[in-house]
């Protein structure tokens, strides 16, 4: 079965996610990725979104991180000073699911601006949630497609942190969560290197070549020694998905 | 105590030139016919709270009624940016906005700090991230009894607080359900309050003893305005009119077209003119 590169790469990251994660869903291709999981191979995870809903099974993809759908259909809804409190920094999220706008080779994320904060060549939308998901889940995964703007070897802006400026942060700072352990895009999938942190190719998604890598990412990316092929996806996986998506686009239209 | 007027008597009373206004609704109950009807007035000067600027203070900045925003993430949701807001930021137009930059996470605990009528906040928060460089408002105390460093913000203490909830009864008494935001916690932090409603109804029945009820008593003015919500949605009346998100984009991208929307739909119109949209998107 043919498939994109997007949808390679909403699979990949919806692979990530077990039966009995709790996670905290990013908007976007984040999203995307937590429901396919939820509608394939982990039925029982819990989604939550920052609205405030909990054990969300929406039937199509939000627009925004607070439609109705994630309401109606999620075991309970809480305010949102109590999901920050209570549930982020209370401790009691397993992953993080996070998109961004540009990132760098330690998975720190910019969604803040493109050049000087004071005067910016483009104000993004800025950090949302994303600050504090970073730190307070126990583990991060991010999703964005490769490109040479969004992957740069110096961030202008650290809207949310992955493992640093220099790899030692986390650990210099005594944050105890283990930061971003997977960063799933168009084109391979990364780690961490576990001395390091710097972010290690540790699967190439079929179809793309090294070259290819390299022209869409701002630093010489790493490759694991045992850097593999990603398994193609399955037709199962593609028609969840485009069920998902295809429901989702006559519903915004509406 | 709750006093119910008309929307623009409401706005007239308790929003002045120069107030800091919070008008919150997490994607839902956003109070779109108020924010209209300030535009429609003329408020100049505003400091404007709002977690996410979504459309409404998109519209608010780009008709020159603020001149400093306090948020968390200013995009359109699942659309793009806010045009508006971007041009102020980037080119001042129509006036140079000044902003005050936070996370959710630290945004929602200053509403709940305020409401708690403490002067600050704290949270784990702001770790190994840049806005605490931009915003000298970011500072940190160390635990008396850990030793840990924690982030603080100051409490949101706004003039006039503004939501928009599904009923109100005859007393003043007003129910918010589904999403509830931060709108329990504007209401309480704020000294002015204005409330739109959807519903006024004889007997609030809440549908269970939890369920989240303002007394009367902690709200100022009440105004009925049907539909005051659109495009954000009031769940059991009518939907988010995602459709309309998706319009706002092409709409708000240059500024001639924006000005012609908003004399159209805003500047020419009244209140009432919401309730066709609840029709238009009932459940």
């Amino acid at each position: 079965m043919d498939f994109t590169r997007n949808e390679m790469m909403t699979i990949v990251a919806a692979r990530a996610l077990k039966n009995d994660d709790v996670c905290f869903v990013g908007i976007g291709a984040p999203s995307a990725a937590c429901n396919l999981a939820r509608l394939t191979h982990a039925p029982q995870i819990t989604l939550i979104y920052e609205s405030g809903t909990i054990g969300t099974r929406p039937n199509v993809l939000p627009l925004s991180i607070g439609d109705g759908e994630l309401c109606e259909t999620a075991l309970t809804t809480v305010s949102v000073p109590e999901m920050f409190r209570y549930w982020l920094q209370g401790g009691r999220i397993t992953v993080g699911f996070l998109g961004g706008a540009q990132i760098d080779k330690f998975a720190n994320i910019n969604t803040t601006v493109v050049g000087d904060y004071a005067k910016p060549k483009v104000r993004l939308p800025g950090g949302g949630g994303a600050p504090e998901i970073a730190t307070n889940c126990g583990e991060i995964f991010i999703t964005m497609a490769m490109g040479k703007r969004a992957f740069l070897d110096k961030l202008p802006f650290i809207t949310s942190m992955g493992h640093g400026p220099t790899g030692a942060e986390r650990r210099s700072m005594g944050v105890k969560s283990q930061g971003p352990t997977r960063l799933i895009t168009d084109m391979c999938v990364f780690e961490p290197d576990a001395e390091t942190k710097e972010m290690t190719i540790v699967s190439i998604h079929p179809g793309v070549t090294r070259e290819e890598i390299a022209e869409n990412c701002g630093w010489t990316p790493r490759y694991a020694a045992t850097c593999s092929e990603t398994p193609a996806p399955t037709a199962q996986e593609l028609e969840v998905l485009r069920d998902i998506q295809a429901r989702t686009k006559a519903a915004h239209a509406a | 105590m709750a006093k119910f007027m008309g929307l623009a008597e409401a706005i007239a009373q308790n929003v002045r030139d120069g107030d800091t206004v919070a008008m919150e609704g997490f994607t839902h109950l956003i109070p779109f016919a108020a924010g209209h009807e300030i535009i429609r007035q003329g408020r100049k000067h505003l400091t404007l709270i709002r977690m996410t600027p979504d459309l409404i203070y998109d519209q608010m900045i780009g008709m020159g009624c603020a001149d400093k925003l306090v948020f968390s993430w200013g995009g359109n949701p699942g659309v793009g940016s806010t045009h508006r807001m971007r041009d102020a930021v980037e080119n001042g137009w129509p006036n140079a906005l000044a902003l005050e930059e936070h996370s959710h996470a630290a945004m929602a605990n200053a509403y709940e700090a305020g409401a708690a009528n403490l002067p600050f906040a704290v949270l784990r928060g702001y770790l190994g991230v840049d806005l605490p460089k931009v915003n000298p408002k970011i500072k940190s105390v160390t635990c008396p009894y850990t030793g840990e460093v924690l982030a603080t913000v100051p409490a949101h203490r706004p003039d006039v607080g503004i939501i928009h909830a599904q009923r109100a009864d005859r007393e003043g008494n007003v129910l918010i359900e589904g999403i509830t935001g931060c709108q329990k916690e504007v209401v309480l932090a704020s000294k002015r309050t204005i409330v739109t409603v959807e519903e006024i109804v004889d007997k609030l029945n809440p549908p269970s003893f939890n369920s989240v009820v303002l007394p009367h008593w902690t709200v100022g003015a009440i105004s009925h305005v049907v539909g005051g919500a659109h495009p954000s949605y009031a769940q059991g009346y009518y939907k988010r009119d995602n459709s309309f998100y998706i319009a706002w984009d092409k709409i708000s991208r240059d500024r001639d077209t924006f000005l012609a929307w908003m004399k159209d739909n805003v500047l020419d119109k009244t209140p009432e003119a919401f309730a066709a949209h609840a029709k238009k998107g009932s459940v």
